[in-house]
């Protein structure tokens, strides 16, 4: 074992034993905090400063449509732009994605058109010569994906019934484990790599080509990461040796992978912990004080909640603003019973006083009945005040997971370092129930030559009786449907990410994972409760089909009531379990690329709006256009027995069918609970 | 035993302590000039439900309860009901679950055996009653509801003998029930009672005028308005002396 400075105080074990294991260093040297929030500090004149300035920064932005800057010339890589300050002087924890604060870059490996519209949408307009190399010369994942993909999904795509597919821009979603870069140095990162290469050797198959160059395309990221941090002063090649810098180190391993992708969502894993065991170490040798150590997870923050993307308007639509998912979660407890709530979990809560409320980093607490009870009473102090913590439930995690997982985006839950995911979108099983009834044919669309309703499936059999539908000819045909929708849905995928691998690869996220990780395939449904509503009823009132003078069903009568799911009403609570069982298990009967691990989720949390626009009248008697429920909730208005039976609907979705994570969202305002006291 | 429920409600925090269970009893003999459930007055309708169904569906939520929560049975008057309610209780008390009864306590007749009795039955079941007493003056209470608050009062007296816990209700509604002087003998009275956890001080809403205009009744208290945050604290600080 060599003795590194920077690991000087700390407890050894395997993680300095010639391993890669973050893990291992937390639970040998974190130190839990039980205690209430009275040691926290208050922002310094520096944070204070710097923020007055980042708050000019947005106002501006907001002046100028939205975007404050952006380069339409140099290409973003790691290395691609000097240094970028706010205020050189006061800033604790530097760097920037540019040269300048909020100025967004150009990311044309997901696709060039998509750059050079976003661009356009905000008056910019990108380098003729840098759209000529990346049409003539550099092919991208969006030309990739189209090369390849068939009429069949091109049809499923523009009709909307698969949505929202990351085929023109970064799929986002992979957390690098971004506290190796400050545990270990990037020259003992780059020592393991090239053992890890070095391993794959033999007879040289497909796969093991494919992996030498990607493990290779990681080193040389790594190299570059080095080469990022020189620009701004920092050596980052050995581990860091006080909490600053290894907050700066950690902090430059996320800079490198925003610099390098625009991806969906580019979350930051786990870090407030491990992070604490560099402050305790500081402020038990007098580098810091509790000030100082705030100061710090400030200035980190601040940055954080400066990441920017350039992306398309009808992106921020779907997203309802302008996320970057850069979450972070906190707390949780050990596998041995120990919360993993340390003092830095408080400091990291306490941003959102000191800097006030903000939707990022999208700070998550991994809620465990076990918390202690001081962090736990802290957490409702600070949603109160904040409304900007979000909850999930580490209990229900952990045991899958262990206790040094994290979140990517707003649910889905990968082991750090250890696994990654297929991001995957979402497919509309409200369009699809639609589809099983008309036998394919859109219900809103129409071919632009013949005029006809639109054949998006191949010609299934249709409902052609007027009676009142029959419920299990319904789910004959709905099964069948699904069936056709689940394999091309998962082929689509497949070549989604085979071709983001190939032109669009995240060479610094992977550089730290391992490199044997397990990969999710990680699909996703919208319109569970309309469906749910749907079918039931169909099955307990009287449903009849009314149709266009093409034929096609375009709207219902409803005769009589039904039960509706969010009552905690097993007659429909069931339909949407049965759901949920049987599309994951027609996923999982495909072949799913690089043998990820097929998962789903039930997370729409504002995409919901822009899926109901595309789907017609529903036999549940909503209106077309209307939004379907986000996630898995209730249908808007139909829960009508309270907060509990309403959760107790969704609470009934089986987690291990939907792994990727099933949400609620859930307004609760302090005038409805009726207390004031 | 079969009840006649008007709803039911998961998850409420309004109704005694902690996360709460309530069943909405059909049937009032009372009638509020401020009430905001007119649906719940008339008798003999609303879903016929078991003993045994409700318990399974209440039993669902114990979880959520906690410590302090429960099943709380309120109404319409529920203990125009109160075999039902008494059965309810002892159904769900079996389970080790909290309960309470909110009442205008007009059920109550001192001078009936039968009455007593079945009263004292039921309050072997009750860990809580959050009683209403909407006018300490029997005059103003009879034009308020349309019956004398004699009952109310005895109950209340009774209720303390027998030592259970209860917390007392009054509605505010300006000009109705906001009256200083009787606020003050509201104040004193509630002072003869020992077992009083809670004074609940609910300021007057607006929410129930669109159920009058379902219903074709005309509401009463058109153009009151709900009283100000200020004005509700100033008549808890009268109440609780």
């Amino acid at each position: 074992m060599k003795n590194y400075k920077g690991w000087e105080g700390f407890i050894p074990g395997k993680w300095s034993n010639d391993e890669v294991n973050v893990r291992d260093f937390i639970q040998r040297n974190y130190t839990v905090y039980e205690g209430d929030s009275s040691f926290l500090a208050p922002a310094t004149e520096a944070t204070k400063e710097l923020w007055k300035n980042v708050m000019a920064l947005y106002e501006e932005e907001r002046a100028n449509g939205g975007v404050l800057d952006a380069d339409t010339k140099v290409v973003s890589t790691l290395t691609s732009h000097g240094p970028g300050y706010i205020n050189k002087d006061l800033e604790k924890i530097v760097g920037f994605q540019t040269d300048k604060p909020l100025k967004r870059s150009l990311q044309p490996f997901g696709g060039i058109k998509m750059a050079a519209e976003a661009l356009s949408m905000y008056g910019y307009e990108i380098d003729p010569e840098v759209k000529e190399i990346f049409t003539k010369y550099r092919k991208t994942h969006n030309d990739g994906v189209f090369d390849a993909y068939t009429p069949e999904m091109r049809l499923a795509r523009s009709s909307h019934i698969l949505t929202g597919l990351p085929d023109t821009y970064g799929r986002g979603r992979i957390v690098g484990d971004y506290r190796r870069v400050a545990l270990y140095g990037v020259d003992y990162l780059i020592r393991k790599k090239e053992e890890d290469k070095a391993i794959i050797s033999g007879e040289m198959t497909p796969d093991k080509i494919r992996n030498r160059e990607e493990i290779s395309e990681q080193i040389k990221a790594l190299k570059q990461l080095k080469l990022m941090a020189n620009s701004y002063g920092f050596d980052i090649s050995e581990p860091a040796t006080t909490a600053q810098e290894a907050i700066q180190a950690l902090y430059f391993g996320y800079l490198g992978a925003i610099k390098d992708q625009n991806g969906a969502a580019m979350s930051l894993g786990r870090t407030s912990t491990f992070l604490d065991i560099y402050i305790e170490r500081d402020l038990k040798n007098g580098v810091i004080n509790e000030v100082e150590a705030q100061e710090l997870i400030d200035h980190f923050i601040m940055k954080c909640r400066m990441v920017k993307f350039m992306r398309i308007q009808s992106y921020n639509e779907l997203f309802s603003g302008d996320p970057t998912w850069v979450t972070e979660v906190i707390g949780g407890m050990g596998v041995d019973g120990r919360p993993l709530v340390t003092k830095n979990s408080f400091r990291v809560l306490h941003t959102l006083i000191n800097l006030g409320p903000a939707p990022e980093p999208n700070l998550t607490v991994l809620w465990s009945k076990n918390l202690p009870l001081n962090f736990k009473r802290f957490c409702a102090e600070i949603s109160i005040k904040t409304s900007s913590i979000q909850y999930e439930s580490d209990d229900l995690m952990r045991p899958e997971m262990g206790d040094d997982y994290c979140i990517a985006c707003c649910v889905s839950c990968m082991r750090v370092g250890k696994d990654m995911q297929f991001f995957g979108a979402r497919a509309n099983l409200a369009k699809c129930l639609l589809y099983a009834i008309n036998g394919g044919k859109d219900e809103l669309l129409k071919d632009k030559v013949t005029n006809k309703p639109l054949q998006v499936s191949p010609k299934y059999e249709a409902i052609l009786s007027n009676d009142a539908l029959d419920f299990n000819e319904v789910m004959d045909k709905y099964n069948q449907m699904m069936d056709w929708l689940a394999g091309l849905y998962v082929n689509v995928l497949n070549l989604i990410h085979y071709m983001h691998d190939k032109y669009a690869y995240e060479a610094i996220e992977m550089a730290l994972h391992d490199s044997e990780v397990r990969r999710f395939f990680a699909t996703g449904i919208a319109g569970l409760s309309c469906v749910a509503d749907s079918l039931s009823a169909i099955k307990y009132a009287k449903v009849y089909p009314i149709r266009n003078e093409d034929g096609i069903v375009v709207d219902f009568r409803i005769e009589g009531d039904f039960p509706k799911y969010g009552n905690n009403d097993d007659r429909v609570d069931e339909l949407a379990v049965n759901l949920v069982k049987s599309f994951m298990n027609k996923i999982r009967s495909h072949y799913t690329y690089r043998e990820s691990v097929p998962t789903m989720s039930i997370l729409t949390i504002t995409s919901n709006v822009v899926y109901g626009q595309k789907t017609g009248n529903t036999p549940d008697g909503r209106r077309a256009g209307m939004p379907l429920a986000p996630g898995a909730n209730p249908m808007h208005g139909r829960d009508t027995h309270g907060a509990l039976a309403s959760l107790e609907s969704v609470a009934k979705i089986p987690y291990e069918y939907s792994r990727d994570g099933i949400s609620n969202t859930f307004s609760i305002t302090p005038s409805s609970l009726g207390k004031d006291d | 035993m079969i009840g006649n429920i008007h709803s039911v409600f998961s998850g409420g925090t309004v109704d005694g302590p902690g996360i709460r269970f309530v069943v909405f009893m059909q049937g009032c003999p009372l009638r509020c000039k401020y009430c905001h459930n007119p649906d719940s007055w008339e008798f003999g309708v609303g879903e016929e439900r078991s003993v045994k169904d409700l318990t399974q569906e209440i039993i669902k939520y114990k979880n959520y309860f906690g410590t302090q929560g429960g099943v709380t049975v309120s109404g319409g008057e529920p203990l125009v009901q109160i075999d039902f309610v008494t059965e309810l209780l002892k159904s769900v008390k079996s389970y080790g679950i909290n309960t309470a009864v909110d009442t205008s306590g007009f059920t109550f007749n001192e001078n009936s055996e039968e009455s007593v009795k079945k009263h004292e039955e039921l309050s072997k079941y009750v860990d809580l009653y959050l009683l209403d007493i909407k006018h300490i003056d029997d005059n103003k209470h009879k034009e308020l509801t349309g019956v004398s608050n004699k009952n109310t009062l005895n109950f209340a007296k009774w209720l303390d003998k027998l030592g259970k816990k209860m917390w007392i209700r009054h509605v505010v509604v300006d000009g109705y029930t906001d009256d200083n002087e009787q606020l003050l003998k509201l104040s004193a009275f509630i002072k003869t009672l020992n077992n009083v956890e809670k004074i609940e001080v609910l300021p007057y809403h607006t929410m129930g005028t669109v159920k009058y205009q379902k219903m074709g009744i005309k509401y009463a208290l058109e153009g009151v308005n709900p009283p100000s945050k200020e004005r509700i604290i100033e008549v808890k600080n009268i109440l609780k002396g």
